[in-house]
């Protein structure tokens, strides 16, 4: 008797555990989306999305947020164009040409480069890039004291941070890809680098693009190492070496002394630039569980 | 409008490669185009060996910087002391927060997480409609990103549930945080448990919660350990999250209790950072951080080799 009513209490126990991770979603899709929108829509939508200043502290107050979506579009992107190439090669390295010696020493520091904290790779760009940056910026803008804290800073450092999530999905799916492919190209005549890149790698295309994806996610959503060397100006990105302000670097810059309502909607407004990156956030985790659905990586 | 320039000359540049490609498969004589796939192919392998080594350089730099900057200022006691007088810095506080925030995270999030998979794997056929929802919420809570956790922290346990800037509200953000995570994790373990290990304890007699407790869960302890030490390198290095929900205090304290601020050495260091005269110390808790993640490393290998052998 005991036993029975243990067996279906317990079933109930793990079921409502299995429902905390829905209902955690949804409080926080209720809690963010009752505290931005209403912001956005007194704003206006177009004033909030295309505006394109940010001044929270003027009267009357603007909250343009699209130097914020340029900004952190832009770093991004600089991230993908340092990050990829070199991920996709040092996979390509990894699942081909390296001998089982050298594959030991180097998959544990991947792997480590995945564990740093975004702090401290913040801090190093704020000591190390930054300072290389400096002489470059310079001779760029002569117009006021050009720092090297720039979009390209935070490029290079999330870059960097990428690596591991675009190595580790990119090996992953170059292995998958059967190894009589491999092998026909050899007898075929192509040498081993041509067939590793113009047979294996196309054929592990989807799941390469998955990894691209998923470095996009972590690019747009890194917050520490971005505000720390971006240089965090809240106008229209104008050139590599100039400062420029992301979506997340905004929210924990302002967040902290932010007046609310009724005084000013500068909390609101932060919140729902909040939102603006959780959709941005949420379109690109679809892009992913799309192309790891249809393919299988 | 300098950027939309540099995107034009990069659209023209794409654009130009199908022309050029068809000329050179199409129009070069045979010789030349022997040498040009001999070419390339150096051109390649040189880029595959320089962008792998870049990788390795790119990390050897960054430990070995913050290594070499750091060891020297990591003095004992000074740093360590647990009762510094003001205006030095110790790094005490912010590692008992730390490890006080990583015991009360686990406490929660495994569970939790541990049982959400137990139910996802034990209890549910294949094609079940709670199970798609369940895991489509873990999907989703997995991509959202920390600042929002903190955003979501601030304005739902440390307002709404009135419970402060506190130890509580960073404790409770971070484990819905990590609770995708550890059910992820233990989801895998325990689809790699073989199904025979079951039938042989039902055959025996045993219900499904005694073959869950007793036979299932031990050997996914591998697994769902690796996950844990996951979690954990995450709560250490997690900053954003924390900085609205248990404060980043000037000068971190230990906390007096759940309801207390609290600075977790991540936090500590991101606040020190934005101090120029606090440069040794900062790198000092780097140097410390880096550490920890090691030994974390070391530690989910030594799991991993261990109880593969066995």
């Amino acid at each position: 008797m005991m036993a029975k009513f243990m067996e279906s209490f317990m079933a109930k126990v793990f079921f409502v555990c299995a429902c905390v991770s829905v209902l955690a979603i949804s409080v926080i899709a209720i809690f963010l989306f009752s505290g931005g929108i209403p912001a956005i829509l007194e704003i206006g939508v177009g004033d909030f999305f295309l505006g394109q200043r940010w001044r929270p502290g003027d009267t009357p107050a603007e909250f343009g947020v699209l130097p914020m979506i340029m900004g952190s579009i832009y770093i991004t992107l600089g991230a993908i164009v340092i990050g990829v190439p070199i991920g996709v090669f040092t996979a390509v390295y990894l699942a081909y040409m390296c001998p089982r010696r050298i594959y030991g020493l180097v998959k544990p520091v991947v792997n480590l480069l995945a564990g740093i904290p975004s702090v401290v790779y913040g801090f190093f760009g704020m000591v190390v890039i930054i300072p290389l940056l400096r002489p470059l910026a310079e001779r760029v803008d002569v117009i006021g004291i050009p720092t090297g804290d720039s979009i390209l800073a935070a490029s290079i450092l999330l870059g960097i941070m990428i690596l591991p999530v675009v190595i580790g999905i990119s090996e992953s799916s170059l292995r998958a890809v059967p190894s009589h492919y491999f092998e026909a190209a050899l007898a075929l005549g192509a040498s081993k680098t041509r067939s590793v890149l113009c047979v294996i790698v196309p054929a592990a295309k989807s799941g390469i693009l998955a990894a691209v994806v998923l470095g996009v996610g972590r690019a747009v959503g890194e917050t520490m190492a971005v505000n720390m060397v971006a240089g965090n100006q809240p106008r229209m990105p104008v050139h590599m070496l100039r400062g420029a302000r992301s979506l997340t670097a905004n929210i924990v810059m302002e967040m902290a002394y932010a007046p609310g309502r009724p005084d000013s909607l500068h909390r609101d407004a932060l919140i729902g630039s909040g939102v603006v990156l959780l959709l941005f956030v949420l379109a690109i985790n679809m892009a992913f569980v799309f192309l790891v659905r249809k393919k299988g990586v | 409008m300098g950027m939309l320039g540099n995107l034009v000359v990069v659209a023209v540049l794409l654009a130009l490669i199908k022309p050029v490609r068809y000329v050179y498969n199409n129009f070069l004589p045979e010789k030349v185009l022997h040498k040009l796939v001999r070419f390339w192919d150096k051109v390649f392998l040189a880029i595959i060996w320089i962008f792998a080594g870049m990788t390795v350089a790119a990390l050897g730099f960054i430990i070995f910087h913050v290594l070499s900057n750091g060891l020297p200022h990591l003095t004992i006691p000074g740093l360590f002391s647990f009762d510094a007088p003001p205006e030095t810095v110790t790094l005490i506080p912010a590692i008992v927060s730390t490890f006080i925030m990583v015991a009360l995270v686990l406490l929660i999030a495994v569970p939790l997480g541990v049982l959400s998979a137990v139910f996802l794997v034990e209890y549910t056929g294949a094609g079940n409609k709670f199970v798609t929802i369940i895991r489509s919420a873990a999907e989703v809570l997995a991509g959202i990103p920390s600042i929002v956790y903190g955003l979501f922290g601030m304005m739902f346990f440390r307002v709404f549930l009135g419970l402060g800037m506190s130890v509580l509200s960073g404790t409770l953000t971070m484990s819905i945080m990590m609770l995708p995570l550890i059910m992820r994790t233990t989801e895998e373990a325990l689809k790699a448990v073989p199904m025979t290990y079951r039938e042989a304890s039902f055959a025996l007699g045993a219900g499904k919660l005694r073959t869950v407790f007793r036979i299932v869960l031990p050997s996914a302890i591998p697994g769902i350990l690796a996950g844990v030490i996951l979690a954990i390198g995450r709560v250490v290095g997690e900053s954003a999250a924390l900085i609205f929900t248990a404060g980043a205090l000037l000068e971190p304290r230990i906390p007096s209790g759940l309801f207390d601020t609290a600075s977790t050495l991540t936090v500590h260091m991101w606040q020190l950072s934005n101090y120029g005269r606090f440069m040794n110390e900062t790198y000092a808790a780097a140097v410390v951080l880096l550490i920890i993640v090691l030994l974390l490393n070391a530690l989910s290998a030594f799991i991993a080799r261990k109880f593969s052998k066995v």
